[in-house]
């Protein structure tokens, strides 16, 4: 059963890191526009990118 | 990959993802509505669009609130942009950027971060629980009642914040609420959890009950949120998309700016039936509509030199304004006015479910002692007895109850937002459900009005400038701007008549523009000149009429045009009910004569003339160029040109009805069920959250599925 002493923390770390990436995708905002990150992934590219030389 | 099938792309070392977001909120930023954008399509097509323009340095599409965020190069305004997105065939209109809420959605963001870490916690809580559950032994399952302790009290300090606040507060004042029991039933399951751990006796802790009710609970309150901001937002955009233009007079003329850039002393001018932008004082006697801020729709008369409050509505007479405080200050107090409306209106059957929650928290804590009560007496197991007493707290719980019917009007009241229909009054749904006629008010709803001059002499020209500036009728809207190159006669005595036109006086002779025997006319003091007007039918017209007879709603066509004409544009439109040569009083005579018939009246009109018959029929709904009267009167707001979403907008309102029905029965069916199960001592606390959140979810899935 000693096995336990590492499988224990090794869970807890992995729910900690995925809390953390959650928390991280929710800083990010990442849940803004859910409807138009779902519909962008259609797009060939961002078309605003064309503008790219007329901006810093 | 993408590089390769865009070589655009290259060019552009950070992604223009990257660049917008992290562009800071300047004042060159600004939000434009786009009513109609629905698919990827749009995306790209607006971006492209804006893109291509010199003064756009930035743009990025929300397809979710229906907005595009645009951050202009310094020393440009929107027009282009607006300009371009029109011709391109994008419906677009500015947003008031003072009245928009910050973009961010805080309370919702502290929600999901709570949900994320109860459900992490669970899921780590349960996999230790699987050992306890399978057998392990003395010392292991100690450990891991220690294990699992250790994970859920802070998660639960952190997450199950919500309920205990709530709780508290509602408990502070006296009063019960559905947070009561839930708080109760986490600090109970905790508890006894806890003293386990300590005591060691062997006995099952319920920490993944208490995780997982937190966890459920706040994925539910997470869902009816979203839906709800939806609404608000709806609420705030409906602000922000009046009137982000003034008419200031200047010792050179009329130019129009921007409200923002209004300052103290400024004169502004409105027109009959608009809305004072700013907060300011009357230049003349008037008559103002203070609906918007009092809720009292009667017309109250001011002298000249009194105040005038942003929001307020001028009826009858154009009025010259001096500008006492500039759109910040003034607007800020309007949009707390309006979002305070709509926020404390409740819905008919939500204050049902309020006070059957108000009379149910009594019944469930009184069975959960019973409960407690009985068990305890008969066995003597003190452990069970809690078990059962909080297992019986949890499923009592009525939070099924509570969401069925805000979570449905939160979340239609949302989808309708998305297709470009904005409700201001919370129980405007319920009452579309109900329409079963539909009266179209003509000019300006059904057609979009544009002037065929006839060759006006120059004096004639200025004369019908002068009069239709005063006023903000369709028919002069499209006059104005036909004849804009004209300069405007001075004209004095200003005052406009609903249904009958604008009167004033030209250099003492009395003269008028509004009805004439067949369509619009000019009179001058000396000959009349008949205006004619090509009327074109609003975009779905056909459509939406066909639409709603195909239903079996009425839909009846009412007027204050000639007979001849408004049956013509009926019998285009397959209307049978028409109602031509219609005063405004008479149009909400003929609202309140079919009330009195038993029907139940959708008005939909735009126009000072409607504004009666509005408020007067059961539901009302208005374009958003209609005046401000009329959009202020009515429930709602269309924002596409496209006359489908009344009928769209009777669909779903109908589909919201059979919802809230749908859930009220689940909700009682699933307390009739679980109710007796818990009471029996059959259900353990674990399952009884299990159940008690499913069924809240299953509410609210039920409320937002398509």
């Amino acid at each position: 059963m000693n096995i336990l002493i590492v499988l224990i923390p090794v869970s807890v770390l992995l729910g900690a890191a995925g809390l953390a990436a959650c928390l991280w995708t929710l800083r990010n905002g990442q849940y803004e526009d859910l409807e138009g990150d779902a519909a962008r992934i259609l797009l060939e590219c961002d078309v605003l990118t064309e503008a790219g030389d007329t901006r810093e | 990959m993408t590089i390769a099938a865009c070589p655009g792309c290259i060019a552009a070392a950070p992604s223009a993802d990257a660049v917008a977001r992290s562009l800071p909120e300047s004042e060159a930023a600004l939000h434009l509505a786009l009513p109609q954008i629905r698919c990827a399509a749009c995306i790209s097509g607006v971006e492209g669009v804006l893109a291509r323009l010199p003064s756009v340095r930035a743009a990025r599409v929300n397809l979710g609130a229906k907005r595009v965020r645009v951050v202009l190069a310094p020393g440009y305004d929107a027009s282009a942009a607006l300009q371009a997105l029109n011709d391109a065939g994008f419906e677009a209109h500015e947003l008031d950027a003072t009245a928009l809420r910050p973009a961010g959605d805080d309370e919702g963001r502290r929600l999901l971060a709570r949900a994320a870490v109860a459900g992490f916690a669970m899921m780590n809580v349960m996999a230790v629980s699987v050992a306890v559950w399978s057998g392990a032994g003395d010392v292991t399952r100690v450990m891991f009642h220690w294990v699992s302790a250790a994970i859920a009290l802070p998660a639960l300090a952190f997450s199950a914040v919500p309920f205990f606040a709530s709780a508290a507060v509602a408990l502070r004042a006296g009063r019960m609420n559905m947070d009561v029991p839930i708080a109760l039933a986490i600090l109970l399951a905790a508890t006894t959890s806890l003293y386990e751990t300590f005591a060691a006796t062997g006995a099952h802790t319920w920490f993944d009950a208490a995780l997982s009710l937190t966890f459920f609970l706040l994925v539910g309150r997470y869902l009816e949120h979203r839906a709800r901001a939806t609404a608000r937002s709806a609420a705030a955009e409906l602000t922000a998309l009046e009137l982000p233009r003034a008419t200031r007079l200047t010792e050179e003329g009329r130019e129009t700016v921007d409200v923002a850039a209004l300052i103290p002393e400024d004169r502004i001018a409105l027109a009959a039936g608009a809305r004072a932008p700013v907060d300011g004082v009357a230049e003349a006697a008037a008559m103002v509509d203070r609906s918007a801020l009092t809720g009292e729709a009667a017309p109250i008369a001011i002298a000249s030199g009194d105040p005038v409050c942003a929001g307020e509505v001028i009826l009858g007479a154009p009025l010259t304004l001096r500008v006492t405080r500039r759109a910040e200050d003034s607007t800020l107090r309007r949009l707390a006015a309006l979002v305070d409306v709509a926020e404390t209106g409740k819905h008919r059957y939500s204050s049902i479910a309020d006070r059957a929650a108000r009379l149910y928290a009594p019944v469930v804590h009184g069975l959960a002692a019973v409960a407690f009560g009985v068990w305890w007496g008969l066995t003597g197991d003190l452990h069970h007895a809690i078990a059962v007493a909080t297992a019986t707290l949890i499923i009592t719980c009525p939070c099924a109850l509570a969401l069925a019917i805000p979570a449905v009007t939160a979340a239609m009241t949302g989808r309708l937002f998305r297709r470009g229909v904005l409700l201001k009054s919370p129980t405007a749904l319920e009452r579309l459900a109900e329409a079963d006629m539909v009266m179209f008010d003509k000019t300006g709803t059904l057609t979009e009005g544009v002037a065929q001059l006839p060759d006006l002499d120059p004096a004639a020209a200025s004369v019908a400038l002068g009069l239709a500036q005063a006023s903000d009728h369709p028919v002069s809207r499209a006059l104005a701007a036909a004849l804009a190159a004209h300069r405007p006669a001075a004209l004095s005595g200003l005052h406009e008549v609903p249904g009958e036109g604008i009167y004033g006086l030209w250099n003492g002779a009395p003269v008028r523009l509004g009805r004439g025997e067949d369509g619009s006319a000019l009179y001058l003091p000396d000959r009349c000149i008949p205006l004619p007007l090509d009327e074109r039918l609003r975009t779905g017209a056909v459509a939406v009429v066909e639409a709603l007879q195909g239903q079996g709603v009425d839909v009846a066509m009412v007027s204050g045009d000639t007979q001849s004409r408004a049956d013509a544009l009926a019998a285009r439109l397959g209307i049978t009910q028409v109602h031509a040569g219609v005063r405004p009083e008479d149009k909400a005579a003929l609202v309140r004569e079919m009330a009195e018939r038993g029907k139940r009246v959708l008005m939909v009109g735009d126009g000072l003339n409607d504004t009666a018959a509005l408020v007067a029929a059961h539901a009302s709904l208005a374009p958003a160029t209609a005046l401000d009267a009329a959009r202020v009167a009515s429930d709602g707001v269309m924002l596409g040109r496209d006359l489908c979403a009344v009928e769209e907008t009777l669909r779903l309102a109908r589909r919201a009805r059979s919802r809230i029905r749908q859930n009220l029965g689940l909700a009682a069916v699933y307390n009739a069920v679980a109710i007796p199960v818990a009471v029996m001592g059959f259900a353990t606390p674990l399952m009884a959250a299990a159940v008690m959140s499913s069924s809240s979810i299953l509410v609210v899935l039920n409320a937002v599925r398509r």
